[in-house]
Protein backbone atom coordinates (compact mmCIF):
# COMPACT_ATOMS: atom_id res chain seq x y z
CA UNK A 1 0.00 0.00 0.00
CA UNK A 2 1.40 3.31 -1.02
CA UNK A 3 1.28 5.78 1.86
CA UNK A 4 0.38 8.62 -0.51
CA UNK A 5 -2.76 6.79 -1.69
CA UNK A 6 -3.84 6.07 1.87
CA UNK A 7 -3.64 9.76 2.67
CA UNK A 8 -5.52 10.53 -0.54
CA UNK A 9 -8.35 8.13 0.34
CA UNK A 10 -8.63 9.70 3.79
CA UNK A 11 -8.60 13.21 2.36
CA UNK A 12 -11.38 12.44 -0.12
CA UNK A 13 -13.48 10.72 2.55
CA UNK A 14 -13.48 13.86 4.70
CA UNK A 15 -15.33 15.41 1.75
CA UNK A 16 -17.62 12.35 1.43
CA UNK A 17 -15.99 11.33 -1.82
CA UNK A 18 -14.32 8.18 -3.02
CA UNK A 19 -11.41 7.45 -5.33
CA UNK A 20 -13.57 5.89 -8.04
CA UNK A 21 -16.30 8.54 -7.83
CA UNK A 22 -18.88 6.38 -6.05
CA UNK A 23 -20.95 7.44 -3.07
CA UNK A 24 -19.90 6.11 0.31
CA UNK A 25 -22.71 3.55 0.45
CA UNK A 26 -22.87 2.69 -3.22
CA UNK A 27 -22.06 -0.79 -4.46
CA UNK A 28 -20.40 -1.46 -7.80
CA UNK A 29 -22.43 -3.31 -10.46
CA UNK A 30 -23.38 -6.79 -9.32
CA UNK A 31 -23.84 -9.69 -11.71
CA UNK A 32 -24.91 -13.19 -10.73
CA UNK A 33 -24.60 -16.14 -13.12
CA UNK A 34 -26.04 -19.52 -12.19
CA UNK A 35 -25.01 -23.09 -13.06
CA UNK A 36 -21.47 -22.34 -14.15
CA UNK A 37 -20.20 -25.86 -13.51
CA UNK A 38 -21.66 -28.98 -15.13
CA UNK A 39 -20.43 -31.40 -12.51
CA UNK A 40 -21.30 -29.50 -9.37
CA UNK A 41 -24.70 -29.94 -7.76
CA UNK A 42 -25.02 -26.18 -7.65
CA UNK A 43 -22.75 -23.35 -8.75
CA UNK A 44 -22.70 -19.63 -9.31
CA UNK A 45 -20.38 -16.89 -10.40
CA UNK A 46 -20.76 -13.48 -8.84
CA UNK A 47 -19.01 -10.32 -9.91
CA UNK A 48 -19.05 -7.06 -7.99
CA UNK A 49 -17.26 -4.60 -10.24
CA UNK A 50 -13.97 -6.28 -11.14
CA UNK A 51 -14.13 -8.73 -8.26
CA UNK A 52 -15.16 -12.19 -9.48
CA UNK A 53 -15.91 -15.15 -7.23
CA UNK A 54 -16.92 -18.68 -8.19
CA UNK A 55 -18.74 -20.90 -5.73
CA UNK A 56 -19.78 -24.52 -6.08
CA UNK A 57 -21.78 -26.96 -3.99
CA UNK A 58 -20.85 -30.64 -4.03
CA UNK A 59 -22.78 -33.23 -2.06
CA UNK A 60 -21.62 -36.50 -0.67
CA UNK A 61 -22.84 -39.11 1.78
CA UNK A 62 -21.12 -39.11 5.14
CA UNK A 63 -21.59 -40.26 8.70
CA UNK A 64 -23.28 -37.80 11.06
CA UNK A 65 -21.65 -36.33 14.16
CA UNK A 66 -22.34 -38.55 17.17
CA UNK A 67 -24.05 -35.74 19.11
CA UNK A 68 -26.36 -34.97 16.18
CA UNK A 69 -27.25 -38.35 14.64
CA UNK A 70 -30.19 -37.00 12.59
CA UNK A 71 -28.46 -34.01 11.05
CA UNK A 72 -26.33 -33.44 7.99
CA UNK A 73 -23.77 -30.70 7.82
CA UNK A 74 -22.05 -28.11 5.66
CA UNK A 75 -18.36 -27.62 5.07
CA UNK A 76 -17.24 -24.31 3.61
CA UNK A 77 -13.82 -24.04 2.04
CA UNK A 78 -12.17 -21.07 0.41
CA UNK A 79 -8.92 -20.94 -1.45
CA UNK A 80 -7.18 -17.73 -2.40
CA UNK A 81 -5.62 -18.70 -5.71
CA UNK A 82 -2.57 -16.80 -7.01
CA UNK A 83 -4.61 -16.24 -10.17
CA UNK A 84 -6.89 -13.84 -8.29
CA UNK A 85 -4.31 -11.41 -6.98
CA UNK A 86 -0.58 -10.86 -6.94
CA UNK A 87 -0.73 -10.90 -3.14
CA UNK A 88 -2.00 -14.48 -2.91
CA UNK A 89 0.54 -17.29 -2.65
CA UNK A 90 0.31 -21.03 -3.08
CA UNK A 91 0.60 -23.17 0.02
CA UNK A 92 -1.46 -23.85 3.12
CA UNK A 93 -4.49 -21.55 3.46
CA UNK A 94 -3.65 -18.11 4.77
CA UNK A 95 -5.44 -16.40 7.64
CA UNK A 96 -7.50 -14.41 5.15
CA UNK A 97 -8.67 -17.56 3.36
CA UNK A 98 -9.66 -19.17 6.66
CA UNK A 99 -11.52 -16.03 7.75
CA UNK A 100 -13.34 -15.84 4.41
CA UNK A 101 -14.57 -19.43 4.64
CA UNK A 102 -15.41 -19.28 8.35
CA UNK A 103 -17.45 -16.10 8.00
CA UNK A 104 -19.39 -17.54 5.05
CA UNK A 105 -19.93 -20.75 7.03
CA UNK A 106 -21.15 -18.81 10.06
CA UNK A 107 -23.57 -16.74 8.04
CA UNK A 108 -25.21 -19.84 6.55
CA UNK A 109 -25.05 -22.02 9.67
CA UNK A 110 -26.17 -19.66 12.41
CA UNK A 111 -29.50 -18.68 10.85
CA UNK A 112 -30.14 -22.31 9.90
CA UNK A 113 -30.43 -21.43 6.24
CA UNK A 114 -30.15 -25.09 5.35
CA UNK A 115 -32.32 -27.43 7.39
CA UNK A 116 -29.77 -29.97 8.53
CA UNK A 117 -32.48 -32.42 9.53
CA UNK A 118 -33.65 -32.68 5.94
CA UNK A 119 -30.14 -33.80 4.98
CA UNK A 120 -30.55 -36.99 6.98
CA UNK A 121 -30.75 -40.20 4.94
CA UNK A 122 -30.63 -42.80 7.73
CA UNK A 123 -30.44 -41.67 11.32
CA UNK A 124 -27.09 -42.27 12.96
CA UNK A 125 -25.60 -43.78 9.84
CA UNK A 126 -25.89 -41.75 6.69
CA UNK A 127 -26.42 -38.05 6.06
CA UNK A 128 -25.77 -35.62 3.26
CA UNK A 129 -22.68 -33.46 3.60
CA UNK A 130 -22.68 -30.17 1.67
CA UNK A 131 -19.31 -28.97 0.51
CA UNK A 132 -19.39 -25.32 -0.45
CA UNK A 133 -16.18 -24.32 -2.19
CA UNK A 134 -15.30 -20.74 -2.89
CA UNK A 135 -12.75 -19.69 -5.47
CA UNK A 136 -12.03 -16.01 -6.03
CA UNK A 137 -11.08 -15.48 -9.67
CA UNK A 138 -10.15 -11.82 -9.31
CA UNK A 139 -9.70 -9.76 -6.19
CA UNK A 140 -10.57 -6.10 -6.68
CA UNK A 141 -11.81 -5.64 -3.14
CA UNK A 142 -14.81 -6.84 -1.12
CA UNK A 143 -14.23 -10.57 -1.57
CA UNK A 144 -16.36 -11.27 1.50
CA UNK A 145 -19.66 -9.98 0.12
CA UNK A 146 -19.04 -11.49 -3.30
CA UNK A 147 -18.09 -14.85 -1.79
CA UNK A 148 -21.20 -14.97 0.38
CA UNK A 149 -23.48 -13.97 -2.47
CA UNK A 150 -21.90 -16.66 -4.65
CA UNK A 151 -22.27 -19.29 -1.91
CA UNK A 152 -25.96 -18.46 -1.42
CA UNK A 153 -26.62 -18.35 -5.16
CA UNK A 154 -24.94 -21.75 -5.55
CA UNK A 155 -26.99 -23.18 -2.68
CA UNK A 156 -30.17 -21.86 -4.26
CA UNK A 157 -29.57 -23.78 -7.47
CA UNK A 158 -28.21 -26.91 -5.81
CA UNK A 159 -30.05 -30.20 -6.44
CA UNK A 160 -29.56 -33.58 -4.80
CA UNK A 161 -27.48 -36.06 -6.82
CA UNK A 162 -28.81 -39.53 -7.63
CA UNK A 163 -28.39 -42.09 -4.89
CA UNK A 164 -28.01 -45.82 -5.58
CA UNK A 165 -27.42 -48.36 -2.79
CA UNK A 166 -26.53 -45.47 -0.49
CA UNK A 167 -23.81 -44.36 -2.90
CA UNK A 168 -23.77 -41.21 -4.97
CA UNK A 169 -23.92 -41.66 -8.72
CA UNK A 170 -21.66 -38.84 -9.87
CA UNK A 171 -22.81 -36.77 -12.79
CA UNK A 172 -26.49 -37.69 -12.41
CA UNK A 173 -28.86 -35.39 -10.64
CA UNK A 174 -32.39 -35.59 -9.32
CA UNK A 175 -34.77 -32.66 -9.58
CA UNK A 176 -35.09 -32.28 -5.84
CA UNK A 177 -33.72 -28.95 -4.66
CA UNK A 178 -32.14 -28.13 -1.34
CA UNK A 179 -34.73 -26.14 0.55
CA UNK A 180 -33.46 -22.98 2.12
CA UNK A 181 -35.37 -21.96 5.23
CA UNK A 182 -33.84 -18.51 5.16
CA UNK A 183 -31.70 -16.55 2.76
CA UNK A 184 -29.07 -14.61 4.65
CA UNK A 185 -26.97 -11.94 2.93
CA UNK A 186 -23.69 -10.56 4.17
CA UNK A 187 -22.69 -6.95 4.00
CA UNK A 188 -19.21 -5.71 4.89
CA UNK A 189 -18.83 -2.22 6.29
CA UNK A 190 -15.52 -0.45 6.59
CA UNK A 191 -14.58 2.31 8.94
CA UNK A 192 -11.94 4.61 7.51
CA UNK A 193 -11.29 7.66 9.64
CA UNK A 194 -14.75 8.47 10.99
CA UNK A 195 -16.61 7.47 7.82
CA UNK A 196 -18.39 4.24 7.01
CA UNK A 197 -17.68 2.88 3.54
CA UNK A 198 -19.37 0.01 1.72
CA UNK A 199 -18.09 -2.26 -1.04
CA UNK A 200 -14.44 -1.21 -0.71
CA UNK A 201 -11.92 -1.39 -3.52
CA UNK A 202 -8.58 -3.06 -2.88
CA UNK A 203 -6.93 0.23 -1.97
CA UNK A 204 -9.70 1.19 0.42
CA UNK A 205 -9.50 -2.24 2.03
CA UNK A 206 -5.82 -1.66 2.71
CA UNK A 207 -6.53 1.76 4.23
CA UNK A 208 -9.19 0.52 6.67
CA UNK A 209 -9.22 1.19 10.40
CA UNK A 210 -11.90 -1.34 11.29
CA UNK A 211 -14.26 -3.68 9.45
CA UNK A 212 -17.54 -5.31 10.35
CA UNK A 213 -19.28 -8.03 8.38
CA UNK A 214 -22.96 -8.42 9.18
CA UNK A 215 -25.16 -11.28 7.98
CA UNK A 216 -28.86 -10.42 7.78
CA UNK A 217 -31.82 -12.69 7.02
CA UNK A 218 -34.84 -11.66 4.95
CA UNK A 219 -36.74 -10.91 8.20
CA UNK A 220 -34.07 -8.25 8.81
CA UNK A 221 -32.60 -10.21 11.68
CA UNK A 222 -28.87 -10.12 12.24
CA UNK A 223 -27.58 -13.69 12.43
CA UNK A 224 -23.80 -13.40 12.35
CA UNK A 225 -21.06 -10.81 12.60
CA UNK A 226 -17.33 -10.61 12.19
CA UNK A 227 -15.08 -7.76 13.22
CA UNK A 228 -11.73 -7.11 11.60
CA UNK A 229 -9.07 -4.44 11.38
CA UNK A 230 -6.70 -2.98 13.91
CA UNK A 231 -8.80 -0.28 15.51
CA UNK A 232 -11.93 -0.52 17.63
CA UNK A 233 -15.56 0.30 17.02
CA UNK A 234 -17.77 2.23 19.41
CA UNK A 235 -21.34 1.19 20.27
CA UNK A 236 -22.61 4.06 18.11
CA UNK A 237 -20.55 2.84 15.17
CA UNK A 238 -21.93 -0.67 15.47
CA UNK A 239 -25.52 0.57 15.75
CA UNK A 240 -25.05 2.71 12.68
CA UNK A 241 -23.39 -0.12 10.78
CA UNK A 242 -26.13 -2.63 11.58
CA UNK A 243 -28.87 -0.23 10.46
CA UNK A 244 -26.99 0.38 7.25
CA UNK A 245 -26.32 -3.34 6.74
CA UNK A 246 -30.03 -4.16 7.08
CA UNK A 247 -30.86 -1.51 4.51
CA UNK A 248 -28.15 -2.62 2.09
CA UNK A 249 -28.80 -6.35 2.31
CA UNK A 250 -32.34 -5.74 1.10
CA UNK A 251 -30.84 -4.14 -1.96
CA UNK A 252 -28.28 -6.93 -2.43
CA UNK A 253 -30.98 -9.59 -2.14
CA UNK A 254 -32.63 -8.26 -5.31
CA UNK A 255 -29.67 -9.56 -7.29
CA UNK A 256 -30.65 -13.14 -6.49
CA UNK A 257 -33.45 -14.76 -8.42
CA UNK B 1 17.35 -13.01 -49.08
CA UNK B 2 15.73 -12.23 -45.79
CA UNK B 3 12.07 -12.78 -45.36
CA UNK B 4 9.70 -11.19 -42.86
CA UNK B 5 7.32 -13.67 -41.23
CA UNK B 6 5.14 -11.20 -39.35
CA UNK B 7 3.34 -7.96 -40.05
CA UNK B 8 3.50 -4.74 -38.07
CA UNK B 9 1.62 -4.97 -34.73
CA UNK B 10 1.19 -8.73 -34.89
CA UNK B 11 0.66 -10.52 -31.61
CA UNK B 12 3.57 -12.92 -31.08
CA UNK B 13 4.52 -15.43 -28.42
CA UNK B 14 8.00 -16.37 -27.16
CA UNK B 15 9.89 -18.52 -29.67
CA UNK B 16 7.85 -17.39 -32.64
CA UNK B 17 9.93 -16.78 -35.76
CA UNK B 18 9.72 -13.13 -36.76
CA UNK B 19 12.10 -13.08 -39.72
CA UNK B 20 14.54 -15.25 -41.61
CA UNK B 21 17.94 -14.37 -42.92
CA UNK B 22 20.55 -11.82 -41.97
CA UNK B 23 18.86 -8.81 -43.59
CA UNK B 24 16.88 -8.05 -40.44
CA UNK B 25 18.28 -7.06 -37.08
CA UNK B 26 16.97 -8.12 -33.66
CA UNK B 27 16.10 -5.29 -31.27
CA UNK B 28 14.55 -5.32 -27.78
CA UNK B 29 12.34 -8.30 -27.00
CA UNK B 30 13.87 -10.44 -29.74
CA UNK B 31 16.95 -12.56 -30.25
CA UNK B 32 18.79 -14.26 -33.09
CA UNK B 33 19.15 -17.99 -33.32
CA UNK B 34 21.03 -19.17 -36.36
CA UNK B 35 19.36 -17.59 -39.36
CA UNK B 36 16.15 -16.72 -37.56
CA UNK B 37 15.00 -13.85 -35.42
CA UNK B 38 12.72 -15.06 -32.61
CA UNK B 39 10.56 -13.28 -30.11
CA UNK B 40 11.38 -13.61 -26.43
CA UNK B 41 8.16 -12.02 -25.15
CA UNK B 42 4.39 -12.03 -25.51
CA UNK B 43 3.75 -8.76 -27.26
CA UNK B 44 3.24 -6.79 -30.44
CA UNK B 45 5.84 -6.48 -33.18
CA UNK B 46 7.14 -3.16 -34.42
CA UNK B 47 9.23 -2.97 -37.56
CA UNK B 48 11.27 0.07 -38.41
CA UNK B 49 13.44 -0.41 -41.50
CA UNK B 50 15.61 -3.44 -40.79
CA UNK B 51 15.01 -3.41 -37.05
CA UNK B 52 12.43 -5.69 -35.47
CA UNK B 53 11.34 -5.23 -31.88
CA UNK B 54 8.63 -6.67 -29.66
CA UNK B 55 6.82 -4.47 -27.14
CA UNK B 56 5.53 -6.64 -24.29
CA UNK B 57 1.80 -6.51 -23.46
CA UNK B 58 2.60 -6.36 -19.76
CA UNK B 59 5.45 -6.96 -17.39
CA UNK B 60 7.53 -5.57 -14.58
CA UNK B 61 9.81 -2.59 -14.87
CA UNK B 62 13.41 -3.26 -15.87
CA UNK B 63 15.50 -0.23 -14.89
CA UNK B 64 17.45 1.76 -17.47
CA UNK B 65 20.02 4.52 -17.03
CA UNK B 66 18.66 8.10 -17.11
CA UNK B 67 15.06 6.99 -16.56
CA UNK B 68 12.90 9.29 -14.47
CA UNK B 69 10.95 7.07 -12.09
CA UNK B 70 8.63 7.37 -9.11
CA UNK B 71 10.04 5.41 -6.21
CA UNK B 72 9.04 4.70 -2.62
CA UNK B 73 11.34 4.94 0.39
CA UNK B 74 11.57 1.40 1.66
CA UNK B 75 14.34 1.74 4.22
CA UNK B 76 16.68 4.29 5.74
CA UNK B 77 20.30 3.30 6.24
CA UNK B 78 23.25 5.12 7.79
CA UNK B 79 24.27 6.75 4.55
CA UNK B 80 21.12 7.01 2.49
CA UNK B 81 17.74 5.64 1.51
CA UNK B 82 16.71 2.39 -0.12
CA UNK B 83 14.26 3.13 -2.94
CA UNK B 84 11.81 0.63 -4.36
CA UNK B 85 10.38 0.93 -7.88
CA UNK B 86 7.63 -1.68 -7.97
CA UNK B 87 9.83 -4.14 -9.82
CA UNK B 88 12.29 -6.80 -8.81
CA UNK B 89 15.15 -4.34 -8.27
CA UNK B 90 15.72 -1.81 -5.53
CA UNK B 91 18.32 0.93 -5.45
CA UNK B 92 20.19 3.36 -3.26
CA UNK B 93 19.87 7.11 -2.90
CA UNK B 94 23.02 8.33 -1.18
CA UNK B 95 23.33 11.47 0.98
CA UNK B 96 25.49 13.13 -1.64
CA UNK B 97 22.82 12.77 -4.32
CA UNK B 98 19.85 13.49 -2.06
CA UNK B 99 20.17 17.18 -1.38
CA UNK B 100 22.30 20.18 -2.14
CA UNK B 101 22.19 21.05 1.57
CA UNK B 102 24.94 19.88 3.85
CA UNK B 103 23.63 16.92 5.85
CA UNK B 104 25.45 16.59 9.13
CA UNK B 105 26.90 13.31 10.22
CA UNK B 106 24.47 11.32 12.32
CA UNK B 107 21.51 13.56 11.36
CA UNK B 108 18.02 12.10 11.40
CA UNK B 109 17.55 11.19 7.76
CA UNK B 110 13.80 10.72 8.08
CA UNK B 111 13.34 14.52 8.22
CA UNK B 112 14.41 14.62 4.58
CA UNK B 113 12.70 11.53 3.24
CA UNK B 114 10.66 9.25 5.50
CA UNK B 115 9.38 5.69 5.11
CA UNK B 116 6.70 5.47 2.47
CA UNK B 117 7.50 8.85 0.92
CA UNK B 118 7.19 8.97 -2.85
CA UNK B 119 10.04 10.53 -4.75
CA UNK B 120 10.38 11.59 -8.33
CA UNK B 121 13.92 10.50 -8.92
CA UNK B 122 16.32 9.66 -11.69
CA UNK B 123 18.53 6.65 -12.24
CA UNK B 124 22.13 7.89 -12.60
CA UNK B 125 23.92 4.64 -12.73
CA UNK B 126 23.12 0.99 -12.99
CA UNK B 127 25.52 -1.92 -12.78
CA UNK B 128 25.38 -5.18 -14.65
CA UNK B 129 23.95 -6.93 -11.61
CA UNK B 130 21.21 -4.25 -11.49
CA UNK B 131 22.41 -2.27 -8.50
CA UNK B 132 20.80 1.11 -9.02
CA UNK B 133 22.00 4.56 -7.95
CA UNK B 134 19.51 7.41 -7.81
CA UNK B 135 19.84 11.17 -7.75
CA UNK B 136 17.50 13.92 -6.58
CA UNK B 137 19.55 16.65 -8.25
CA UNK B 138 17.89 17.79 -11.44
CA UNK B 139 14.87 19.66 -12.75
CA UNK B 140 11.55 18.30 -11.48
CA UNK B 141 13.07 15.78 -9.09
CA UNK B 142 11.36 16.09 -5.71
CA UNK B 143 9.31 14.53 -2.98
CA UNK B 144 5.62 14.21 -3.90
CA UNK B 145 3.06 15.81 -1.62
CA UNK B 146 -0.66 15.05 -1.88
CA UNK B 147 -2.34 13.60 -4.93
CA UNK B 148 -2.56 9.93 -5.74
CA UNK B 149 -0.44 7.38 -7.52
CA UNK B 150 -1.71 4.73 -9.92
CA UNK B 151 0.21 1.87 -11.45
CA UNK B 152 0.14 1.09 -15.16
CA UNK B 153 2.13 -1.40 -17.20
CA UNK B 154 5.61 0.08 -17.74
CA UNK B 155 5.63 -0.90 -21.43
CA UNK B 156 2.59 1.36 -22.00
CA UNK B 157 4.28 4.47 -20.60
CA UNK B 158 5.39 5.80 -24.04
CA UNK B 159 1.78 5.63 -25.26
CA UNK B 160 0.49 7.56 -22.26
CA UNK B 161 3.08 10.26 -22.92
CA UNK B 162 2.41 10.29 -26.66
CA UNK B 163 4.48 11.79 -29.45
CA UNK B 164 6.49 14.67 -27.94
CA UNK B 165 4.21 14.51 -24.93
CA UNK B 166 1.06 15.21 -26.97
CA UNK B 167 -1.18 12.73 -25.15
CA UNK B 168 -0.21 13.74 -21.66
CA UNK B 169 -0.40 17.47 -22.33
CA UNK B 170 -3.91 16.93 -23.73
CA UNK B 171 -4.95 15.22 -20.49
CA UNK B 172 -3.28 17.92 -18.39
CA UNK B 173 -4.95 20.76 -20.30
CA UNK B 174 -8.37 19.17 -20.37
CA UNK B 175 -8.56 18.15 -16.72
CA UNK B 176 -6.37 20.81 -15.16
CA UNK B 177 -4.52 18.13 -13.21
CA UNK B 178 -0.80 17.94 -12.63
CA UNK B 179 0.49 14.59 -13.88
CA UNK B 180 3.93 13.04 -13.52
CA UNK B 181 4.71 9.75 -15.25
CA UNK B 182 7.57 7.62 -14.04
CA UNK B 183 9.14 5.19 -16.48
CA UNK B 184 8.38 2.43 -13.98
CA UNK B 185 4.68 2.84 -14.70
CA UNK B 186 3.71 4.85 -11.64
CA UNK B 187 1.63 7.88 -12.48
CA UNK B 188 1.12 10.67 -9.99
CA UNK B 189 -2.06 12.70 -10.43
CA UNK B 190 -3.02 15.78 -8.46
CA UNK B 191 -5.85 18.15 -9.29
CA UNK B 192 -8.11 20.67 -7.65
CA UNK B 193 -11.21 18.51 -7.71
CA UNK B 194 -11.61 14.74 -7.23
CA UNK B 195 -13.79 14.57 -10.37
CA UNK B 196 -10.97 15.98 -12.46
CA UNK B 197 -8.50 13.53 -10.97
CA UNK B 198 -10.92 10.71 -11.67
CA UNK B 199 -11.27 11.82 -15.27
CA UNK B 200 -7.50 11.92 -15.74
CA UNK B 201 -7.22 8.49 -14.13
CA UNK B 202 -9.90 7.03 -16.40
CA UNK B 203 -8.24 8.53 -19.49
CA UNK B 204 -4.91 6.97 -18.54
CA UNK B 205 -6.60 3.62 -17.90
CA UNK B 206 -8.20 3.75 -21.35
CA UNK B 207 -4.82 4.44 -22.93
CA UNK B 208 -3.32 1.51 -21.05
CA UNK B 209 -6.06 -0.87 -22.16
CA UNK B 210 -6.36 0.26 -25.76
CA UNK B 211 -2.81 1.36 -26.49
CA UNK B 212 -2.50 -1.00 -29.47
CA UNK B 213 -5.67 0.17 -31.25
CA UNK B 214 -5.94 2.75 -34.02
CA UNK B 215 -7.16 6.30 -33.49
CA UNK B 216 -6.25 6.36 -29.82
CA UNK B 217 -5.70 10.11 -29.70
CA UNK B 218 -9.19 10.77 -31.07
CA UNK B 219 -10.68 8.33 -28.62
CA UNK B 220 -9.04 10.06 -25.68
CA UNK B 221 -9.97 13.48 -27.03
CA UNK B 222 -13.57 12.32 -27.29
CA UNK B 223 -13.50 10.92 -23.78
CA UNK B 224 -12.08 14.10 -22.28
CA UNK B 225 -14.58 16.33 -24.06
CA UNK B 226 -17.75 14.30 -23.75
CA UNK B 227 -16.91 11.76 -21.10
CA UNK B 228 -17.55 8.66 -23.24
Amino acid sequence: MLQINKEYINLLLTHDQRVDGRKLEQYRDIKVEYNISENAEGSAKVSIGDTVVLAGVKMDVGTPFTDKPDQGSIVVGAELLPLASEDFELGPPSGDAIELSRVVDRGIRECQAVDFKKLCIKEGEKVWMLFIDIYPLNDAGNLQDAAFLAAIAALKTAVFPKLENDKVVFGEFTKEKITLQRVPIECTLLKIGDKIVLDPTLEEERALDARLTVAVTEENKVCAMQKGGEKGLSMDDIDKMITLAIEKTQELRKNLK
Amino acid sequence: MGELKVKEKDLVIPGEILAEGMDYLPSTGTFREGEHILSSLVGLTYISGRLIKVIPLSGKYVPKKDDMVIGTVKNITLNGWIIELGGPYTGMLTLKEASSDFIERGADLSQYFDFGDMLVTKIVNITKSKIIDFTMKGPGLRKLKGGKVIQITPSKVPRVIGKQGSMISMIKESTGCRVIIGQNGRVWISGNKPEEELKATRAIMIIEQESHTEGLTDKIKNFLEKGV
